[in-house]
Order: structure tokens, then C-alpha cells, then sequence
């Protein structure tokens, strides 16, 4: 079976300035949102307490929303998780009150309401000053594995094509973070590990590209850069397309199977594939051939003249 | 001749999958409800327990798999959680309170297996269950004591120097002493008797007659050190105490320690022990009370009977000498004969109490008693842990010569004893209180059904690309399945060898990743020959050319994304360690298994084929 059969290379670089603007648009339209709505941090980051617990019944939120109120608590979020006997609570951190007292006192609000003691499934307490340091060392990651790879990339390629990568990976990144935004879907530490998963993974699908485009310079002799580009995508195109579809596909089946904990983790990883994929074709090597990438970056010089070697003797 | 298996090619795959499979072979059994006994502060428990144990199960007509001891401690399996229940108050009840027994699911490893070091995979708190704290040192409050301490010093030091001073006052805000003087030859005359006795502080002179004192930075980096390393090793006592079947207690960053108690679901109880505070007092021995009387209940008013930690008694006066809170450090060191010692020093206040006190007191023995507050299994109308007070004399010692501020035990028999009575001096009096920053508890139900999410989503995932593979490339396509059949072989075994790496949720999520994942290398290796093909190259020379183009690519992409990995675990923790490790062990064990696992099936069956049509 075979998907892609191409006679002639497809003209990508064709749509290089359409698709810079479209994905400037996206960046942009994300870098807005986060400034402006930010992202729905979850506990990981902000601190506070989260507790699930189980009702034997169906449980009603309202009744429990009432009984924390009474107590208290009536800042808390009430949700359910999974289904609906499965009920999240979430409280924003208090100064003054001893946190380890907030989770029992939770429970004992919530036992009013329910018929028969609820189960304990997860209880997680994080002071601020450890979501702050959290907030910190996550950028600070992001921000290593950026550095790492470009000097990666600058090293065995050029430095045009490691600005290239780079851009791509930030336009993954910044995009990816802004459908968190502008859905304000939960950001805790799994996505934020999904988000450096994606930085790997985009990375994986963009070297592959220059990897190729490396050789297509050595093959076609006379073809201009923007051919060779062409060229070295469209046979690339199988395999990027391959590789994206069964990661997809397991991502799919973690996205329905994995329970509501990886949901999140799913959700940017299944999201940031397809525009990971997207920009390894378009960004990455678009920004390199519009930095001026030539045939000699990649192929330094190596045909000695005759006699050259020797003449010194 | 091309896409030759050289004998070394077998060999290698052959051994590493051989290996990979013996060591991710205990991950198929089950566990057994068991029960982990060991000695209350982690003294070893004899073999005579042993025997005694199972007469105790058997008499009680609980039936058990196993008894044994291991390396000091007892491990009895048994068929259901019931019997491991029951057996719990057995266990209460025959042995006493000498040991401390803790639920746990001991791996039903075959004996083979168990010889040479395999094990099953670490779970994480979140697929096992259990409490995860994290805390951190008050240092705050520590410094406080430190500065108030010095001022007191000072006031000594200066009174007996005879240097006149105006006041001596502690600026806690700036954690520094500032001495005022009436001249400045006093100030010289103060700098220089104080930096002769303690020489790590920094002594600055102002302008106006004063003298402002600072800790030094190896000071205070050292009294970091101190109060996090006691902070630990009372902790560690602690959780013993608790009874928790493999619990970490490990230092995180420059004031934090992270607690895990696997197994644990109450975390009101788990909270009080590690908060419960342990003290120690020092008291006369009451040499004119004779101690068989004592034992048949007539003990002098003024005295009080106690028990040594061998059991034996002591009677003591009732009167406290000083508690434990005064001390300050203990460590130990030897003497001058070469026999171990414990070197106490206390605060300025303890030392002149101590000092006034053992002035007449020289010849007469002294003890050492600790006290610790250890929860029992009864609630009062609260619902909070009944905590009993456990009271045991740790050493009994003469006083040679008036005692100051430092003072040493010595006498002991053995090293071990007297790095015992340290840490055990040390735990009476916290340099540091703790606060939990972070609490994680996860429900034994939740954490099972983590597991079968984690396990379905590996079996679904990994199904629906092997079903994908054969349907795109045929032959070829079986061969990637048979690959990444063992890589996932590999990925367990190695996870299950590599003592650090604990399998959490997110870690589950990451091996489906790279299930994923992957298949790419065999994916750009595949596309490579069918490339060489439609170019014309015969069957041979397109598989020649296939995996050795495609392993430059593989390899330079492979390494990028192995870098991004590698800063995940710098930064994460807990479950997203555990997923930064599965991913990048993942990449490794997928580039051997795409590259030379599946080449070597490739050359045996097609590797001299001669037309130019491949089944891929």
C-alpha cells in the first residue's frame, strides 16, 4: 500500500510566504490570548488543594457546592471527574490557615451531604511558593531544550536551519499554549511535559527534512534551492505523514483510554503533532530558505584540485 | 557479499532480548498480600521471631505461604488481604512493641529470578497508592534561636572577659547581634576576645561605638546542612515507626525533603507521627533507691522507675535536670583511649543551668532518657490518634567534673552505640521545624485503576499500529511488529534492571508515545528501500542502501529528542520523571530494536534476494 506516488517533487516553497502568514496569524492570535486570558493553570502551578472523592450514588453538585460554602469554602470548584459520582474539588490557597487542616475539613463538609461516607480517591495539597518555583523551572526548560537544539542543529547543519528549527518549534509550542488559552483547557504538569514531548517530537520530524534536504544538494547538481527543498520534502512526505498518523493513532486510543488524568497530556500532544507536522514541512525549512540557505552551507568544499596535495613536497 | 549477519549480530540480539526478557519476566506475576516486619528503630529482629511467628499464625488458624527473614527483617506472605489483616494483630500481639509491622504486596518473584536480582518495575504513588510529602525546613525560625543564642553567649563571654558593653541585642530581621560599646578600645577588646572563641562568625565595628556581628557564609551554610541532615534522620526514625514497607526519604534541593509512603492511606495519622515531637530529658540516677523494692512497687516519692532499652530497670530521680530542647548539636568522636564518645553541646542557658547543676553533683550517674510519642491504633472522640508516651533510658553515665556548655559521654562499648545516642540526642531537640509544602495522597482504588487504564491504553495503542504496520507494508510491516514486539520487551526489561526508574501514569502514557514513536525508524528505513527500488536498484542493494541512508537521519533526530528528555528529568518530579524516563529509555531501546533487530530479520529472509521486488 502506498499513499503518496509522486512523479514530479510538489512545489511547497510555491506557498512559503501564504503559509508564514498564516502561521504568523495563528502565533500571534495565541501570544494575544495568553496575554490576555492566559492559561487555566491547574494545581501543579497555582498550589492550593484538590480532592476527589467517590459517591456511592450519582452525586449533586449543588448540594455539595452548599455544604462547602457553609464551611467556608465557598470559593471552592466543583466538578465532576469522569462520571458523575466522581466529584473534583478544587480550592485556591489560603494564607493563614494551616493547609494540612483545609483537606479534612473538606471531607467532613462533604460527608454532610452524602448518604454514605464518600471514598478518598486523591487528595493533593501544594503551597504557592512550590507552584511559583513550578512556573519557573517549566520555562526554563522549555527555554534549555530550545538552546540545546539550536546548537544541536547549528553544529550538524548551519545555523540558518538552526534558526529555522528553532522557529518552528517555538511557533509549535506558542500555538499549542494558546489553544490551552483561548479554550482555557486545564495546564498542569503533564501538559507541560506533552509540550516538551512535542518539542522532541517536532524536532524528530523537522531533522528528517534537512537530513534529506542535505542530500538532495549532493544529487541534483543544477536544481535551484528552492527545487531542492521541494525535492527533499515531497519524498520525505510518506514517512512524515506515516510516523504522524501512528503516533496519532496512539495518541487517540490514550486520549479515550487513558482516564481523565491524561486527558490534558493528550490533548496537546494529539494538537501539537499536527502542527508540529505542519510546520516541519512549511516553517522550518521556509525560514531557512528565506535566511538565504545555499547549496555551500551544506556541502562544505571538499574537491581538492589535482596536484594540490602535493605540490608542497 | 551484501546483507550478511555476521555471527556477532546474532549474538548481540540474541543475548540482549534473552536478558531483556529473563529481567521484564517478573512483572507477570502477581503480588502477594504480605506483611513486612522489622525492629522499632530499625534494630534487626532475631531468628527466634520466626518460629514464634508461625506458631502464633498457626495457632490462630491463619494460614501463610511463607515466613522468612531477610536481612533483619521478617516478610510472611499470605493468600488474601483478609489473613494479611488478621495476621497484622497477631503479629501486635505476639511480638510486642520490639517490632513494627507494615501492609505490603511483596512481589511473588520465582526463587530463580529473585537469585539473580530480578525484579519487578517500581510503581509510583500514583499506580500504587499512598502519601507524598513534601517539606521544607524552617529556617526561619531556626536562625531566630541562633541569634537570640549568640546574644546570651556574648553577654557571657564579654562579662567574664571583663569588657564593659552597653547593650547586646539581637536584630532577628537581619539575623545578626550588634554590641554597643561606651569607647572604642572596648570595641577592639570585645572583637578580639569574641574572634578568638569563634573565629567562623564575621565581626564588623561601625562608627558609633558598636561591633555588628554576621554569620559567615560557611556558617551559615552549615547550619543548613545541619538542620536539614537532623531533619532527615528524625524523619527516617519516624516513618520506621509508622511502619511503611519500602518508604523514601530523600533530600530535595537546598531546604526541601520529600516523603513517600507508598501504601499509606491515612494521611491524619501519617501527618501527626511525622509532627509528633520526641524529647529528651537528663536526670539524676537515685542510687539510694534499690531497685528489686522499686520493681515491687515501692518506689521513693521523689524517683520514678524506668527501663532501659534492653529492658532493665533504673530508678531516677523525678527531678529534671534540663531537657532536650537545650541541645544544640551531637555528634560523636573518640576519646583519648580510643573509645567511641558522644560530644553534646547546648545553648548558653542550658550550659549555665547544666553548669550550676552538676557542680555537686560530680560522681554521681546521670541519665539519659528519651521520650517519644508513638500513636496507638485507638482514636479519642475526636477522631485524632491516641499518642502514647513511650519513656526509655538511652545511657546512664558518671559526672566527672562540672559540666558546661559542652560536655561529653563517653564509656560506650561500640561506635554503633554511641552514633545511636547522637542521633537520638539530636532528634530531642529539632535545630528546624518542618512544614509540609506539598501533600499528595492517591486511594488504593484509584491507584489500581490507574494501572488497568495505563495497561489498556500500552495493549489498544500498541495493537493499532501493529494492525497499521502489516496493512501498509506488508511483509516488511511484520518484521517492524516483530521489532517493536521487542522494544516493548526491552523497554520493561530495562526499566525493571535500572534501580531509579518507577513507573507512574504519565510513564505508562510516555511507553505508548513511543510505541508510537517508535515505528518511525523502521518507518524512514522502508520508505528508504522502496525509494531505492523505484529507482531501479535490485532487491539486495536497495536494503543495503535503505538502512544505512536511513540511519544517519535516525540517529541525528533520535539524539534531539533524547536531549529534550534528558532536561525533562532535570526539572520534573514524580510522575513527570517517571515519564521523562520511559521516554528517553524508549528512544534507545527503539533504535536498537528498528536498526539491528530488524535488519537482522531483513538479511536473513531477503538479504541475497537478486530481482528488484520486495514485499514492502
Amino acid at each position: 500500500m502506498r499513499l503518496f506516488n509522486f512523479k514530479t517533487a510538489l512545489n511547497f516553497m510555491k506557498l512559503k510566504w501564504p503559509a508564514l502568514v498564516f502561521s504568523t496569524f495563528l502565533v500571534l492570535g495565541s501570544l494575544v490570548s495568553l496575554f490576555t486570558q492566559g492559561l487555566n493553570l491547574g494545581l501543579d502551578f497555582t498550589g492550593g488543594t484538590v480532592i476527589e472523592v467517590k459517591f456511592d450514588q450519582a452525586a449533586d453538585l449543588n448540594k455539595v457546592r452548599t455544604a462547602l460554602g457553609t464551611s467556608g469554602f465557598a470559593d471552592a470548584q466543583v466538578q465532576y471527574f469522569g462520571t458523575s459520582q466522581e466529584v473534583m474539588i478544587r480550592i485556591a490557597p489560603r494564607e493563614g490557615v494551616e493547609q494540612k487542616a483545609i483537606g479534612e475539613q473538606i471531607l467532613t463538609a462533604i460527608n454532610t451531604v452524602a448518604e454514605t461516607p464518600v471514598t478518598v480517591r486523591k487528595v493533593d495539597i501544594v503551597g504557592s511558593s512550590v507552584g511559583d518555583e513550578l512556573k519557573e523551572d517549566g520555562f526554563l526548560a522549555i527555554l534549555a531544550a530550545l538552546v540545546g537544539i539550536l546548537i544541536y542543529v547549528a553544529a550538524r547543519f548551519e545555523w540558518r536551519y538552526s534558526v529555522g528549527a528553532v522557529a518552528s518549534l517555538l511557533h509549535d509550542v506558542i500555538i499549542t499554549l494558546g489553544l490551552f488559552s483561548v479554550f482555557q483547557l486545564e495546564f498542569d504538569l503533564t501538559v507541560l511535559a506533552a509540550i516538551l514531548a512535542l518539542i522532541g517530537y517536532s524536532i524528530n520530524d523537522t531533522i528528517v527534512v534537512f537530513d534529506r534536504i542535505r542530500e538532495m544538494f549532493r544529487k541534483l547538481r543544477d536544481a535551484t534551492v528552492e527545487e531542492t527543498v521541494n525535492e527533499a520534502i515531497t519524498s520525505t512526505l510518506s514517512r512524515t505523514t506515516m510516523t504522524s498518523f501512528t503516533t496519532a493513532l496512539t495518541l487517540i486510543v490514550l486520549f479515550f483510554m487513558g482516564g481523565a488524568m491524561i486527558h490534558g497530556f493528550a490533548t496537546a500532544l494529539l494538537f501539537g503533532i499536527a502542527i508540529g507536522t505542519y510546520s516541519s514541512v512549511y516553517i522550518a525549512s521556509a525560514v531557512a530558505v528565506i535566511l538565504g540557505a545555499s547549496r555551500e552551507d551544506l556541502l562544505p568544499t571538499v574537491i581538492e584540485k589535482e596536484g594540490e596535495g602535493t605540490s608542497a613536497l | 557479499m551484501l546483507n550478511q549477519n555476521s555471527i556477532w549480530r546474532y549474538l548481540t540480539v540474541v543475548v540482549v532480548l534473552a536478558v531483556a526478557l529473563i529481567y521484564a519476566l517478573p512483572n507477570i506475576y502477581p503480588n502477594d498480600p504480605s506483611l513486612q516486619i522489622s525492629g522499632t528503630r530499625g534494630a534487626e529482629v532475631s531468628a527466634e521471631k520466626v518460629a514464634v511467628l508461625e506458631q502464633a499464625l498457626t495457632k490462630e488458624n491463619i494460614s501463610f505461604k511463607s515466613v522468612v527473614l531477610n536481612k533483619g527483617q521478617i516478610l510472611a506472605r499470605f493468600n488474601n488481604t483478609e489473613d494479611q489483616l488478621k495476621a497484622r494483630e497477631v503479629v501486635a500481639a505476639a511480638l510486642g512493641d520490639e517490632v513494627v509491622s507494615a501492609l505490603n504486596m511483596a512481589p511473588a518473584t520465582p526463587a530463580w529470578l529473585d537469585a539473580i536480582g530480578a525484579a519487578p518495575m517500581k510503581l509510583g504513588l500514583d499506580l500504587r497508592g499512598g502519601v507524598h510529602f513534601l517539606m521544607e525546613v524552617d529556617m526561619k525560625t531556626a536562625m531566630d534561636k541562633n541569634v537570640n543564642d549568640l546574644v546570651q553567649i556574648y553577654r557571657t563571654d564579654l562579662r567574664e572577659a571583663k569588657v564593659r558593653y552597653r547593650s547586646v541585642t539581637p536584630d532577628l530581621l537581619n539575623q545578626r547581634v550588634v554590641l554597643a560599646f561606651r569607647t572604642a578600645e572596648d570595641v577592639a577588646a570585645a572583637k578580639a576576645v569574641l574572634s578568638k572563641k569563634d573565629a567562623d562568625m564575621v565581626y564588623t565595628e561601625a562608627d558609633d561605638n558598636s561591633l555588628v556581628v554576621t554569620f559567615s557564609e560557611a556558617r551559615l551554610k552549615a547550619l543548613r546542612e545541619d538542620a536539614v541532615a537532623q531533619n532527615i534522620t528524625i524523619i527516617r526514625n519516624r516513618v520506621n515507626a509508622i511502619g511503611v514497607a519500602e518508604p523514601l526519604v530523600q533530600r530535595q534541593g537546598a531546604e526541601r525533603i520529600v516523603v513517600q509512603l507508598p501504601g499509606i492511606q491515612d494521611t491524619a495519622r501519617a501527618k501527626e507521627i511525622l509532627g509528633a515531637t520526641a524529647t529528651l530529658e537528663f536526670r539524676l540516677v537515685d542510687e539510694t533507691a534499690d531497685v528489686q523494692s522499686a520493681l515491687a512497687g515501692r518506689v521513693p516519692p521523689s524517683s520514678q522507675l524506668f527501663n532501659d532499652r534492653n529492658g532493665n530497670p533504673v530508678v531516677l530521680q523525678k527531678r529534671i535536670m534540663l531537657t532536650g530542647n537545650h541541645i544544640v548539636g551531637a555528634n560523636t568522636s573518640f576519646d583519648e583511649n580510643g573509645r567511641p564518645q558522644v560530644n553534646i553541646d547546648l545553648d548558653a542557658k542550658g550550659g549555665s543551668t547544666f553548669s550550676n547543676l552538676t557542680k555537686d553533683a560530680i560522681g554521681k550517674a546521670m541519665a539519659t532518657v528519651f521520650i517519644e510519642y508513638k500513636p496507638t491504633d485507638k482514636k479519642d472522640s475526636n477522631g485524632k490518634t491516641i499518642m502514647e508516651k513511650k519513656e526509655e533510658v538511652v545511657s546512664v553515665a558518671t559526672i566527672q567534673a562540672r559540666l558546661g556548655r559542652s560536655f561529653r559521654i563517653t564509656g560506650l562499648d561500640a561506635p554503633g552505640e554511641a552514633q545511636n545516642l547522637a542521633v537520638l540526642l539530636r532528634a530531642g531537640a529539632l535545630i528546624a521545624p518542618i512544614l509540609i509544602v506539598e501533600e499528595r495522597t492517591v486511594g488504593p482504588s484509584l491507584g489500581q485503576e490507574n494501572i488497568d487504564l495505563g495497561m489498556n491504553a500500552i495493549i489498544w495503542g500498541m495493537l493499532s499500529v501493529l494492525f497499521f504496520m502489516v496493512i501498509y507494508y506488508k511483509w516488511f510491516g511484520l518484521v517492524a511488529n516483530i521489532a517493536l514486539t521487542a522494544n516493548l520487551v526491552l523497554l520493561i526489561g530495562v526499566m525493571s534492571m535500572i534501580p531509579g526508574a518507577t513507573l507512574t501514569l504519565p510513564g505508562m502514557a510516555g511507553i505508548v508515545l513511543t510505541v508510537g514513536m517508535a515505528v518511525d525508524a523502521n518507518v524512514l528505513i522502508f520508505e528508504r528501500i522502496r525509494e531505492e527500488l523505484a529507482e531501479g536498484r535490485s532487491a539486495a542493494h536497495a536494503i543495503h542502501e535503505g538502512y544505512n541512508r536511513a540511519f544517519a537521519t535516525i540517529a541525528d533526530s533520535n539524539i534531539t529528542t533524547l536531549l529534550v528528555a534528558l532536561i525533562l528529568f532535570g526539572i520534573g518530579t514524580g510522575p513527570v520523571k517517571g515519564f521523562a524516563v520511559t521516554l528517553a529509555l524508549g528512544i534507545i531501546t527503539s533504535i536498537f530494536t528498528a536498526v539491528v533487530v530488524s535488519r537482522l530479520i531483513v538479511n536473513m529472509i531477503w538479504g541475497q534476494r537478486r530481482g528488484t521486488s520486495l514485499p514492502v
